[in-house]
C-alpha cells in the first residue's frame, strides 16, 4: 500500500538531511567579523527607515489574489477527474462540465467587471 | 445512475511495490545527483548562452571552458560570511531556505526518465515511482516551494524582502492557475494522471501537436510560476534589490538559488512529459527500433529538458522584463479566459468523437459554437471597449486644450525686443564669478559620486 510512497519518502530524507546540513553548516565554514552596519537590514546603502517590531505587514491587496486563487484552485480540482474519467461520463459529464464552467465564469466575469483583477 | 468505475483509482502502478530496498535507495540518490548536476549545468549553460547572446563570451576561466564554474562559485558560497539582519525573526529565517528547496526535490520523483531496464539484475522503470496522481506531487510539490519564498520575505524583517515574498507568492499562484488548467486536456487525452501512463499514451502522436494552444499557454505560465525573466518581477533588480533573498547569504542565498534553478529543471521535465513525448525518440530517431529501448531514452529526455531550459534562456535573453500590472493582467485576463474556452473545446470535441461522431464534424461543431458564442463577442466587446477608451482619451485632449492654464502666459503676439547696447565690458566679474560656480559644481560632482 505504501511502497509507491517509500521513494517519495526516501527523497524527502535526503534533500532534508542535505538542505539543514547545508544550512547548518555555513556558519562553521564561513569567516565571522562583526560589523554592527551588516546586521542592519538592507536598503541600498541608505540609513534604513525604521521598522514596527515583528514583521507583519501585508498589504491586503494580497488576499483578494488568494480568494481568487482558491477559487479557481476549486475548479481545476474539479476539472482534473472529470478530464480522467471523460470516457465513462460521457455525453452527460460533457453537459455537466460546460454548466460548471459557465457557471464559475458567471463569477469571474464578475469579479473583471467589478474590477477585482486590475492591480493599482 | 450508476456507479462510475473510475479509471486509474485504487491500482498501483506496476513494477514499483516490489523492488528491493537497496536499489530503492539507489535510484534516490541517482536522482538528487541529476539534479545537482543539471543545475550546475543549467547555470554555466544559462551564463554562456546568455553571454553569446549579448556578443560576450561568458564565464571561461575555471575548468575546461568555464565548465565548473558554479561548482566555484558554490564552494566560495559555502565559505561566505553567513549575516543574519537583528530583526529579522530567526527560526523561520533559517528555516526557509530548506522549505525551499526540499519540495523543489522532491517534485522530481514521478518524472519518467526512459522505460523499464535491468538495474543490477532487476527489471525496474527509470521512474523514482508512479502514483495514479503523479502529475499531483509535482503540483504539490510547486505550490509548497512557495511557503519557502513567503516565510523567507516575511522572516527578513526588512523591506524589499517582504514585498519581494509578496509580489512572488502573489505571481507563483496567479499563474499556477494557468499552469493547471492547461493540463486538463493532457488528462484527457491521457485519460490518466499517471506521469508514465501519459508518456505511454504518446506513442503515435506527442500531445504538443494537437494540443498547441495548452502547450503555448503551458510555456507562459511555467515562466511566471518559477520567477524566471522576463517575469522576474519579485527579485527586480531595478526595484526590489534582490526580492525575497535580499537579506540572505552563503549557504542559505545557495538553497535558493538551487530550488530556482531545479524548479526550472523540473517544470522543463513535466513538459517533457505531458507535450512532448516524455523519453520518446524525437522523429527521425524513432524510425530506429532501439531508441526507445534500454537506455537510450534517458539522452532524448535530457536533450529536450536542455532545449527546453534554452528557450527559458533564450526568453530571458531577449525580453524586457513586464510591468507588474501588465504581468497580472497576462495571467488573469488572457491565459484563464483562453485556457477555460480551449478546455470546453476540446473536452466537447474528445466527447463527440467517443461517441462515433465523424471526425470532422465532431471538432468543426465545438469549435464553431465557440467562435460563435465567445471568441466573437468578446472581440466585439473588445473593440467596443477600445473604441469608448480612444473617446474617452480624445476628451480628455480636448478638455485639456480648452482649459485655462493656471500659470501666467505670455501675449501670443509677442514681439521681441531689441537687445540693449553694452556698453562697457564686465569680463573681471564675471570670470572670477563663473571659476567660483564650477568650483563648486565639481566639488557637488565628486562628493556625488
Amino acid at each position: 500500500m505504501l511502497a509507491p510512497y517509500l521513494p517519495i519518502l526516501l527523497l524527502f530524507a535526503l534533500a532534508t538531511g542535505f538542505a539543514v546540513f547545508s544550512v547548518g553548516i555555513a556558519p562553521f565554514t564561513g569567516p565571522r567579523r562583526y560589523n554592527k552596519a551588516k546586521l542592519d537590514f538592507y536598503e541600498c546603502g541608505i540609513e534604513p527607515t525604521p521598522q514596527p517590531m515583528g514583521p507583519s505587514r501585508f498589504p491586503v491587496k494580497y488576499y483578494l489574489t488568494a480568494m481568487l486563487f482558491i477559487v479557481f484552485d476549486i475548479e481545476i480540482i474539479f476539472l482534473y477527474p472529470y478530464a480522467v474519467a471523460n470516457k465513462a461520463l460521457g455525453l452527460f459529464g460533457l453537459v455537466e462540465i460546460i454548466l460548471f464552467v459557465a457557471t464559475v465564469f458567471v463569477a469571474y466575469a464578475y469579479v473583471w467587471r467589478r474590477g477585482g483583477l486590475d492591480w493599482d | 445512475m450508476s456507479p462510475v468505475a473510475l479509471p486509474g483509482s485504487g491500482q498501483n502502478v506496476p513494477g514499483f511495490g516490489d523492488l528491493p530496498i537497496w536499489l530503492v535507495l539507489i535510484k534516490v540518490l541517482l536522482v538528487f545527483v541529476f539534479l545537482v548536476v543539471m543545475t550546475l549545468f543549467a547555470i554555466v549553460f544559462e551564463r554562456k548562452v546568455v553571454g553569446r547572446m549579448q556578443n560576450r563570451i561568458g564565464p571561461n576561466r575555471v575548468g575546461p571552458w568555464g565548465t565548473l564554474q558554479s561548482l566555484a562559485d558554490g564552494m566560495k558560497l559555502a565559505f561566505k560570511e553567513e549575516i543574519i539582519p537583528v530583526l529579522a525573526d530567526k527560526a523561520v529565517y533559517w528555516l526557509a531556505p530548506v522549505v525551499s528547496a526540499v519540495p523543489a526535490f522532491l517534485a522530481f520523483s514521478v518524472i519518467p526518465f526512459g522505460p523499464t531496464v535491468s538495474m543490477f539484475g532487476h527489471r525496474t522503470p527509470l521512474q523514482l515511482t508512479d502514483l495514479p496522481v503523479g502529475v499531483l506531487v509535482v503540483f504539490a510539490c510547486s505550490s509548497l516551494g512557495v511557503y519557502g519564498i513567503v516565510l523567507s520575505g516575511w522572516a527578513s524583517g526588512s523591506t524589499y524582502p517582504l514585498l519581494g515574498g509578496l509580489r512572488s507568492a502573489a505571481q507563483m499562484i496567479s499563474y499556477e492557475v494557468a499552469m493547471g488548467l492547461s493540463m486538463v486536456a493532457v488528462f484527457l487525452f491521457a485519460g490518466t494522471m499517471s506521469t508514465s501512463g501519459i508518456v505511454s499514451s504518446q506513442d503515435h502522436l506527442w500531445n504538443v501537436i494537437p494540443l498547441i494552444v495548452s502547450f503555448c499557454i503551458y510555456a507562459i505560465s511555467v515562466v511566471g510560476e518559477t520567477n524566471r525573466a522576463p517575469f522576474d518581477l519579485a527579485e527586480a533588480e531595478s526595484e526590489l534589490v534582490g526580492g525575497f533573498h535580499t537579506e540572505y547569504s552563503s549557504f542559505k542565498f545557495a538553497m535558493f538559488f538551487l530550488a530556482e534553478y531545479i524548479n526550472m529543471i523540473t517544470v522543463s521535465a513535466l513538459a517533457t512529459t505531458l507535450f512532448l513525448g516524455g523519453w520518446r525518440a524525437p522523429w527521425p530517431l524513432s524510425l530506429w527500433h532501439g531508441a526507445n529501448a534500454g537506455w537510450w531514452p534517458v539522452l532524448w529526455f535530457v536533450g529536450k529538458v536542455v532545449a527546453f531550459i534554452f528557450v527559458f534562456v533564450w526568453l530571458r535573453g531577449t525580453l524586457p522584463r513586464l510591468r507588474y500590472d501588465q504581468f497580472m493582467h497576462l495571467g488573469w485576463k488572457t491565459l484563464i479566459p483562453i485556457n477555460l474556452v480551449w478546455i470546453l473545446a476540446v473536452t466537447s470535441i474528445h466527447v463527440l468523437r467517443d461517441r462515433g461522431w465523424p471526425a470532422w464534424k465532431a471538432t468543426v461543431l465545438p469549435l464553431g459554437i465557440v467562435l460563435l458564442l465567445i471568441v466573437v463577442p468578446a472581440l466585439m466587446a473588445y473593440e467596443g471597449y477600445t473604441a469608448r477608451r480612444l473617446a474617452a482619451a480624445a476628451e480628455d485632449d480636448e478638455d485639456a486644450g480648452r482649459e485655462e492654464p493656471t500659470f501666467p502666459i505670455p501675449p501670443l503676439d509677442l514681439r521681441v525686443p531689441t537687445s540693449p547696447v553694452r556698453r562697457e565690458p564686465v569680463t573681471a566679474g564675471l570670470r572670477g564669478g563663473a571659476t567660483a560656480l564650477d568650483r563648486t559644481i565639481d566639488h557637488g560632482d565628486t562628493s556625488d559620486g
